[in-house]
């Protein structure tokens, strides 16, 4: 208490009453640089708001749209006609989405896992690494619609079919660089000191690879695995040229034109009946969701692993 | 090696020799195979585009009219409507992309809030195309109908407005395809951002820089190669994106630059055109396939080739 | 590789375990190490002592071929293992590993359970026989079990560091290997955990001879029979290590032979 009145108490001198100017330390909201950098800030915030409610107004209109008319039939049912009025659904959509997405899956899995160990271990540093892993990354942004002409040319007319095998083929080559650059980043981050504590053990390097480094990165690879997934689910263009659609149920005993999610959609939504229009809505949220459960459990694993590392 | 009968060591078996030995080349193999696949793609399209590659030579580059029954085809309007819907989409996407970016990654909200803006921007990526052109016809479109007729009505005199469709056109085709290349561009720029030191931000902290003094005087200049690479990906993104465009463009195969006016882009054209075409227009769709395999894997080439230098960069700049 | 020394007699060279000779080894063009020989006898604990820098766990790394792992590695010299040479184009340095445990710096279980842990090198050398006894066996011995026996199946990364390191031991010492590596493996320790670690040593050395790196003298006084003094040469310019002396601990330290050693272990330079 005394302290502050001695503070305060000494009187300036008369020499010593010229104005002194001292730092402002405050806030000032009129000086030019502290509104522009609200300005900026309020800006930035906006844009940021701007770019996140695209996927509130899709989600929305999925669910207003699609859940409405969802009835659980639907899901074993086949497409309705352009004169069906009522009933009619996707099943067999969904399960040629399903046997696809496998074909692809047990194509495009092995194959990146083991080019990823590849790249992350054998390989790295190389030249030979450098370049595959540059391709790689080119594949992951080469257009979808490409893939699909890949298959057709490759599969599609070497067969003389249309098929779910072509389609398979389209949609592996989609995941193939996602599964390869995803899993390389789990391989490198397992820590140097586990390999080595399994190479001062006597392990062989593939005893290396195949007991430490991937069971320790396999939660990360997962999640990279998922989100192929997830993406090869919902390709539209690709199997266009290579499994186009069927209105009947998938026959594994011979190459014929198959049904997807994704397609069926695309068809009617062009469709001038109104309820083939609600069934591409409510097929719209089915694939969303199955796409948005392999993203989130790709999450989950993600953050799991994460976890035990720590 | 003479094994003492205390120790429970053997010596690796022959076939564990073998199978690290296969492991080794099996690895390499299809790490080789994904080079192979992507030259096998170069070569298969090539190879089916070759035919009408040799028939139609240039002038299909150059022509403008897309007519089955006099057989004439000319994909000009095509390249067109690539190039100016991705431009769109970049102007809008990019912006908003990066303004994400840096909106998540300069503390400008707590941690869970930037975590959460992050993952709705990425579940934004996770959406199929074919979904967003759904929602493009039954929303965005109707939408925006009253102001592109607004825009007609009193502005019309400019050419950017003097065509209009009240259905399927340029503007919404290039709205909803900046949506879609927004997450990569922001998932691309924030990483470019991130690789800039921090002793650089404290170092203009510490002369006193305000917040936004900082980004635009130091973080953004310094990730500049970096949020460049994005723009390029994303752009590259646009160029081949085809559902969306395909089900809101409108199929119209002519050359226009108003934005209301229904267009047509390489992959809507091919995706549209190929599951009800005959075999010599399967052909001709493959030459225009070969050309957007071109642009698109230049502009990707240059992408990632400036990425990689960029990160480089970095790493090397980091103590 | 040299042959042999002429003079160590037959009983001699029963007994002894490792015979490392360095005379010069690189790491690209980074000459590290000259002259560094150094006999290890069975059922012994040698301790290698030495300023930062001076090359006493690439010796260390040499005994098991470690240092293959990295980039431009090579040497004059040799180095024998119960008289064969590891070094030798027909010898695996994966079976080598095999006979010659390690134990690393920083505590480093697999992300798996305490169980697969300890299992891994059992595992590794295709044993056949009671896998539970085994694990056991060697926890106990790494005085780790009665922390552990209640979790045997949730992760070894769960544990504490001290704990981790002796899982590591344990890890190691599961398939008795007939020697032991330890590259300063105290250093990320507390004290107590480290004293628990120096008691295994002194008790481990029965079974197993010991080859431990440390920059800690108390702890190379109070767990090596041998110490190996190693400095630092930097009057041609580079880096290069060098052992200075290698003798009984005790007279080592009572006795140092040459000037560096006098100084460094009176503390007066590091």
């Amino acid at each position: 208490m005394t302290d502050i009145r001695v503070q305060t108490g000494p009187q300036p001198s008369p020499e010593r009453d010229v104005p002194v100017e001292r730092p402002k330390l405050e806030h000032d909201l009129r000086a030019v640089r502290t509104l522009f950098d609200r300005l900026l800030t309020a800006l930035c915030a906006l844009l940021s708001l701007v770019a996140a409610l695209p996927l509130f107004a899709v989600l929305w209109l999925l669910i207003e749209r699609g859940a409405t008319n969802f009835r659980l039939d639907m899901l074993w049912s086949l497409p309705p006609s352009g004169l069906d009025t009522t009933g009619g659904g996707f099943g067999n959509a969904i399960l040629g989405t399903v046997y696809m997405v496998g074909i692809a899956s047990v194509l495009a899995v092995p194959t990146g896992i083991l080019a990823a160990i590849f790249l992350a271990e054998y390989g790295d540093g190389t030249r030979l690494a450098a370049v595959i892993r540059f391709a790689a990354k080119v594949l992951t942004g080469m257009p979808s619609i490409l893939a699909g002409i890949f298959a057709y040319a490759m599969v599609v007319l070497a067969t003389g079919h249309f098929s779910a095998l072509a389609g398979g083929v389209a949609l592996a080559v989609l995941m193939v660089p996602i599964v390869v650059l995803t899993a390389e980043q789990a391989i490198r981050a397992v820590p140097q000191k586990m390999k080595d504590a399994a190479v001062g053990m006597g392990a062989t390097s593939a005893q290396v690879v195949m007991r430490v480094t991937l069971p320790t990165a396999m939660p990360s690879v997962l999640t990279g695995v998922m989100l192929a997934i997830a993406r090869a689910a919902g390709e539209t263009a690709p199997l266009l040229f290579t499994a186009q659609f069927s209105n009947y149920w998938l026959r594994l005993d011979r190459l014929e034109d198959t049904a997807s999610l994704a397609v069926l959609i695309y068809q009617f939504s062009g469709s001038p009946y109104e309820h083939q229009i609600e069934m591409a809505w409510t097929a719209a949220l089915v694939l969303v969701l199955l796409v948005l459960l392999f993203n989130i459990a790709g999450q989950v694993l993600a953050a799991r692993s994460d976890h035990s590392r720590h | 090696m003479s094994t003492p009968s205390a120790s429970l060591a053997q010596p690796p078996t022959a076939g564990e020799r073998w199978m690290d030995l296969g492991l080794r080349r099996g690895a390499q193999a299809l790490a080789v195979g994904v080079l192979v696949l992507l030259a096998a793609i170069v070569v298969e399209i090539g190879a089916v585009a070759a035919p009408a590659v040799r028939e139609r030579g240039v002038d299909f580059l150059t022509s403008s009219t897309w007519d089955t029954n006099r057989d004439e085809f000319g994909i000009l309007p095509h390249i067109w409507g690539t190039l100016y819907s991705s431009l769109l989409a970049l102007l809008i996407g990019g912006t908003l992309g990066l303004a994400v970016a840096v909106f998540i990654s300069q503390r400008f909200l707590p941690r869970r809030l930037e975590l959460l803006l992050k993952n709705v921007v990425d579940l934004l990526a996770a959406i199929p195309s074919v979904v967003y052109g759904l929602w493009g016809i039954f929303f965005v479109i109707p939408a925006i109908r009253p102001f592109t007729a607004f825009l007609h009505e009193h502005l019309g005199f400019v050419p950017l407005f003097d065509e209009r469709s009240p259905g399927p056109n340029m503007l919404a085709s290039s709205l909803v395809l900046a949506i879609m290349v927004l997450p990569t561009m922001t998932a691309v720029s924030r990483d470019a951002i991130a690789t800039v030191p921090r002793k650089l931000r404290e170092a203009a902290f510490g002369l006193g820089a305000t917040r936004w003094e900082c980004i635009l005087g130091v973080v953004l200049p310094t990730a500049a190669t970096g949020v460049f690479g994005a723009l390029v990906l994303a752009f590259g993104r646009a160029l081949g994106e085809t559902m969306a465009l395909a089900m809101l463009l409108g199929n119209r195969n002519e050359f226009n630059v108003s934005l209301l006016a229904p267009g047509n882009t390489l992959a809507a054209l091919i995706a549209n055109t190929f599951p009800e075409a005959q075999d010599h227009e399967r052909g001709v769709l493959m030459y225009a396939a070969i050309v957007l395999l071109s642009i698109t894997l230049v502009v990707n080439m240059l992408g990632t080739a400036i990425l990689v230098r960029s990160s480089r960069k970095a790493a090397g700049a980091r103590p | 590789m040299t042959a042999t020394e002429p003079t160590s007699a037959a009983a001699v060279a029963e007994d002894l375990v490792i015979d490392l000779k360095l005379d010069k080894l690189w790491y690209g063009k980074f000459f590290a190490v000259r002259d560094t020989h150094v006999p290890v006898t069975r059922g012994t604990v040698t301790a290698f002592i030495g300023p930062s820098g001076c090359g006493k766990s690439t010796a260390l790394r040499c005994l098991n071929r470690m240092n293959d792992l990295v980039d431009g590695f090579r040497f004059d010299g040799s180095v024998h293992f119960q008289s064969r040479d590891i070094y030798h184009p027909t010898i695996d340095p994966v079976a080598v590993r095999r006979y010659i445990g390690m134990v690393f710096q920083q505590p480093n279980p697999f992300a798996t359970t305490v169980f697969k842990n300890v299992a891994f090198g059992l595992r590794l050398n295709r044993f056949r026989g009671d896998y539970e006894e085994r694990v056991e066996h060697a926890l106990r011995r790494a005085a780790l079990w009665d922390e552990v026996k209640d979790k045997l199946h949730s992760s070894g990364l769960a544990l504490s560091g001290g704990q981790q390191q002796r899982l590591c031991i344990a890890r190691a010492i599961a398939t008795e290997p007939e020697v032991l590596l330890m590259d300063e493996p105290c250093s990320a320790l507390d004290p107590i955990a480290t004293r628990r670690i120096e008691e295994l040593m002194t008790e481990l050395k029965e079974r197993y001879t010991i080859v431990v790196v440390t920059h800690n003298l108390q702890q190379a006084q109070r767990v090596a029979d041998m110490t190996g003094f190693m400095y630092v040469d930097t009057t041609q310019g580079g880096r290069t290590g060098y052992l200075v002396e290698h003798r009984p601990t005790a007279e080592l330290f009572a006795d140092p032979r040459a000037e560096e050693t006098r100084q460094y272990i009176r503390g007066e330079f590091s």
